[in-house]
C-alpha cells in the first residue's frame, strides 16, 4: 500500500455504517501524528466537548509502517477528557501492522453506539457487534471474550477498555494487545463515552514490494544496525527500568510523591532486580525484533491450602516509578501486583500511581481522610494501594471521581495543589531539572517523550534559556516527524533524517524525502494550531511548588530559570500555533 | 537437503520478523500471512507463540491432494510448488494437517520452501535449518555402524 493519498475507514456508530474515504495531503502531513491532526481538522470539533458524540476517535499509521523495522507504532488522537483539548497518545503491540494489513492509513470512529459494542474491521469486513454483556468486565476478561468472538487470531490487534473507561475517567487508557497501551490523556474514556468496549483490527491483506534491490538492501542495512550494534541494548536487556537505579543515584527519581528524589530501599525495584527476580519473558511489537516488552509475574496464594494463581504483568521504568518509588513500595512483586490491578481497571498507570501518591501525602497532611479514600493510604502499603486502585477505576465515590479527573482537579477541591506532582498531567519518572519540568508541563502530549528535556538537563549545566527552548522546539519537531512515519521513538538514533529520507525514497515517497525540514515544521504547527484552537493556554500552565523545592544532583531547582524557560516555551508555542 | 525447523519456539517474542522476512525475500510481498512461516499466539498473547510452518512430510499429503501437479515431493521432505501449474483450488491447504499452507484471497498458496532465509531474522534463535531426518539417519547410521 504505497500510495500518494490516504485511505481511511470512517465508522459512524450512530448510523452503524462505515465509509472508505480517500484524502490528498500525503506529501504535506505524511501519516501518524500529521495525519491524525489532518483528520481531526476534518472530522473533529475544537469548540465542542470531548463527550460530544460527533467527536472522532482516530487511529493513524504512516508511510513506513511495516516496511521497516520498528516502524511499529500507532497514533491515537482525540479530544481529551483530561483537558478537553486536542490530544495524542501512542501505542504499539500489533495495532500498527494490523491497520497496515487492513489496508487502512487510518481508522476514524464518530458517533455513539446505543449499546456497548465491539467494532471489528479488516481489509474485507466491517462488523459492529453488540457486547452489552461485557460492560463492567475488566480488561483481561474482556480480552479473553473478544479473542473467542472475533476471527484473525495471531494477526489482529485487540483494543479494549476496562471499568475506568466505561465511567469516563480522564485517567482511563486503551489497552492494546494486553501489554501495550494508549495510556495517557483519557483515550479509554473516549471509547467509553462512545459505548465502544473493544476494537478488533484484523490484518488480512498483503501488498507488493517495490521492484529492484534498493528497498531490500536498505531494509537489511537498517535491520543490521538495530540488531547487530549496541544501539538497542538498553531496551533489549534490562529495558527502560535500567533508569531506576541511574536516576536514584543522581537523586533524580521521584519518590514518595516527590518528597524525596532517591530512596535508600531502591534496590528492591531496580531494573536489575526486576530482571533477576521477576522477569518471566519478553515480547515484541509486531515488526520489531528488539523485544523491549518485559513481562514479570505475580503469583498469589488465594487459599489456605497451597492454591495459587499467577498473572503476567508488563513493566517499564514509568510503571515502576509511579507505583513503586512514588508510593514508597520497594518490593518488585508488590509493584507488579499494583500494576496488575491498574491493568484490570484499564487505568493509565502513571496517572494512577502519581494521583495516589498525592492522595497519600494529602492524607498525611490531614486534608483528606478515610472518609474520602475509603482505605487508609500509607506509603509502602501495597495491599492498600491495590484496593485504592479499584476504587479509582470504579469511581467509587466523589473523591475518587474527582481524583480520576486529574490530581490538580482533586487538589482544587480538597487543597494540596502545591504538592500535586502534575506537569500538564501526572508527571513522568524524571526529576532531572528545569528543562524537563518545562517540557512535560507545556509539551504537546505532556509526555516525557514529547522532547528530550530530561536528557538536556543531564547534559547541560549552563542556564541558557534560549538554547534550552530552541532544543525543546527542535527536538519536538524531529520527534513529531518520527511519529508521523510512525516510528517507535526508541529507534530515534537509527532513523536520522538521512536514513528516513533513504527509506522514504526506496518506497517512492520522494516528495516527502525531499522536504523533511519543511514538513516537520508544518506537522508541529498543525498540532499546536489544533491544541490552541481547542483552548490550550500555555502561559496559564502552573508548575506546582513541589518542583521548585526539589534538590537533585545539580542542586536545588532554580525557580527563576524554570519560570523563564516556561515563559519562553509558552511564547514559542503560541507563535508556532499562530502561524498561518 | 536441509529443512526448516522451529525447535525453540518457547523463546519467541512474537515480533513476526521471520514471517515478514519470508514474505519480503521469498514472495516479494509486505505481509505477515503470505509466508511459509506464520506466527500465532497459542491462545492469547500471555500464552506464548507457535509457528505454523511446513513440517517437511515425506510423503506430503498436500502433494497427493494437488490435482494439477503443481505440488511435488521435495527431496528430504516438504514440497516444491510450481505456481504456474496451480489452479487455486486450495486442496493443498485443506490437506495439510498442521495448517502450514496459507491461501490468500485469490486462493494462491504460500508454503515453506525450506530455504532458511527467515532464520537469521529471528532475534532469539528459535529457528534452525537441520539435515532432514532421512539424511541425518543415514549419516548417523554411518557413524554407528562404520
Amino acid at each position: 500500500m504505497i500510495r500518494d493519498h490516504f485511505r481511511a475507514l470512517v465508522v459512524d456508530l450512530s448510523a452503524r455504517k462505515g465509509k472508505i474515504t480517500t484524502h490528498d495531503g500525503r506529501d504535506e502531513v505524511v501519516g501518524g501524528s500529521g495525519l491524525a491532526a489532518f483528520l481531526f481538522d476534518r472530522y473533529g470539533h475544537t469548540d465542542r466537548s470531548w463527550q460530544d458524540p460527533d467527536q472522532p476517535l482516530i487511529f493513524a499509521i504512516g508511510p513506513l509502517t511495516g516496511y521497516f523495522p520498528l516502524m511499529s507504532k500507532t497514533v491515537c488522537a482525540f479530544k481529551s477528557p483530561y483537558h478537553d483539548q486536542y490530544a495524542e497518545s501512542h501505542a504499539g503491540g500489533r495495532s500498527a501492522l494490523s491497520l497496515k494489513f487492513a489496508n487502512l492509513d487510518a481508522l476514524v470512529i464518530v458517533g455513539k453506539a446505543p449499546t456497548p459494542v465491539c467494532l471489528a474491521v479488516g481489509a474485507h469486513h466491517l462488523d459492529i457487534q453488540d457486547v452489552h454483556f461485557l460492560w463492567g468486565k475488566n480488561v483481561k476478561s474482556t480480552g479473553k471474550q473478544l479473542r473467542r468472538m472475533f476471527p484473525g487470531s495471531g494477526h489482529r490487534s485487540i483494543l479494549r477498555i476496562g471499568p475506568a473507561g466505561e465511567i469516563g475517567t480522564a485517567m482511563a487508557g486503551i489497552n492494546v494487545d494486553t501489554y501495550r497501551h494508549f495510556g495517557r490523556l483519557g483515550g479509554g474514556a473516549v471509547m467509553g463515552v462512545k459505548n465502544i468496549k473493544g476494537i478488533v483490527i484484523e490484518g488480512d491483506d498483503m501488498f507488493e514490494l517495490p521492484a529492484g534491490k534498493e528497498y531490500q538492501k536498505l531494509f537489511q542495512n537498517v535491520y543490521d544496525q538495530l540488531t547487530t550494534t549496541d544501539m538497542m541494548k538498553k531496551y533489549h536487556d534490562l529495558g527502560t527500568p535500567a533508569n531506576i537505579a541511574v536516576l536514584n543515584d543522581l537523586k533524580a527519581l521521584p519518590c514518595r510523591n516527590l518528597q524525596q528524589t532517591s530512596d535508600p530501599q531502591i534496590k528492591g525495584i531496580t531494573g536489575e532486580t526486576f530482571a533477576e527476580e521477576t522477569l518471566l519473558r519478553n515480547q515484541a511489537c509486531s515488526g520489531c525484533p528488539i523485544g523491549c516488552i518485559h513481562l514479570g509475574y505475580v503469583r498469589e496464594r488465594f487459599h489456605k491450602d497451597h492454591r495459587y494463581y499467577f498473572s503476567q504483568v508488563s513493566y517499564d521504568h514509568e510503571p515502576i516509578f509511579a507505583t513503586g518509588a512514588m508510593l514508597g513500595v520497594t518490593h518488585g512483586f508488590a509493584v507488579l501486583g499494583i500494576i496488575d490491578e491498574i491493568e484490570e481497571m484499564g487505568l493509565d498507570v502513571m496517572s494512577a500511581g502519581v494521583a495516589l501518591a498525592w492522595a497519600t501525602e494529602a492524607t498525611e497532611n490531614g486534608i483528606i481522610s478515610d472518609k474520602e479514600t475509603i482505605v487508609s493510604l500509607r506509603f509502602g502499603d501495597a495491599k492498600i494501594y491495590r484496593q485504592a486502585v479499584r476504587h479509582l477505576g470504579n469511581g467509587a465515590n466523589d473523591f475518587y471521581r474527582r481524583l480520576g479527573a486529574g490530581t490538580l482537579r482533586a487538589a482544587g477541591h480538597y487543597g494540596g495543589a502545591d504538592y500535586a506532582c502534575v506537569l500538564g498531567q501526572e508527571m513522568a519518572g524524571y526529576a532531572t531539572g528545569e528543562a524537563f519540568y518545562t517540557a512535560q508541563s507545556l509539551g504537546f502530549r505532556h509526555s516525557h517523550l514529547d522532547s528530550g528535556g530530561y536528557s538536556y538537563d543531564q547534559k547541560h549545566d549552563k542556564k541558557d534559556v534560549r538554547k534550552a527552548v530552541d532544543f525543546l522546539i527542535a527536538d519536538e519537531q524531529d520527534r513529531a516527524l518520527l511519529t508521523s512515519m510512525v516510528a517507535c521513538l526508541f529507534a530515534r538514533k537509527v532513523y536520522t533524517p538521512t536514513h528516513l529520507a533513504e527509506c522514504l525514497n526506496s518506497l517512492g515517497y520522494t516528495a516527502i524525502a525531499d522536504n523533511l525540514e519543511t514538513i516537520k515544521q508544518q506537522i508541529q504547527q498543525k498540532r499546536w494550531q489544533l491544541r490552541l484552537a481547542s483552548g490550550y493556554q500555555p502561559e496559564a500552565v502552573v508548575i506546582p511548588r513541589r518542583f521548585t523545592e526539589l534538590t537533585n544532583w545539580k542542586g536545588k531547582t532554580d525557580g527563576d530559570y524554570l519560570k523563564a524557560l516556561k515563559n519562553a516555551y509558552a511564547q514559542y508555542i503560541k507563535i508556532i500555533g499562530a502561524r498561518a | 537437503m536441509k529443512i526448516l525447523t522451529t525447535p525453540r519456539m518457547e523463546r519467541c517474542i512474537g515480533c513476526n520478523s521471520c514471517s515478514l522476512a519470508c514474505a519480503r525475500l521469498v514472495h516479494g510481498r509486505l505481509s505477515w500471512l503470505a509466508a511459509g512461516i506464520r506466527i500465532m499466539s497459542t491462545g492469547g498473547l500471555s500464552t506464548g507463540f507457535d509457528a505454523r510452518s511446513c513440517l517437511a512430510c515425506d510423503p506430503a499429503p498436500c502433494v497427493e491432494a494437488c490435482p494439477t501437479g503443481a505440488y511435488s515431493q521435495r527431496k528430504g521432505g516438504g514440497v516444491v510448488v510450481k505456481k504456474n501449474l496451480c489452479i487455486r483450488c486450495g486442496d493443498c491447504a485443506h490437506a495439510c494437517p498442521v495448517d502450514a499452507v496459507y491461501l490468500d484471497n485469490t486462493g494462491e498458496p504460500y508454503v515453506c520452501i525450506h530455504c532458511g532465509r527467515c532464520v537469521p531474522f529471528c532475534p532469539h534463535d528459535c529457528l534452525e535449518m537441520i539435515a532432514s531426518s532421512k539424511e541425518s539417519s543415514a549419516e548417523d547410521a554411518e557413524e554407528v555402524f562404520p
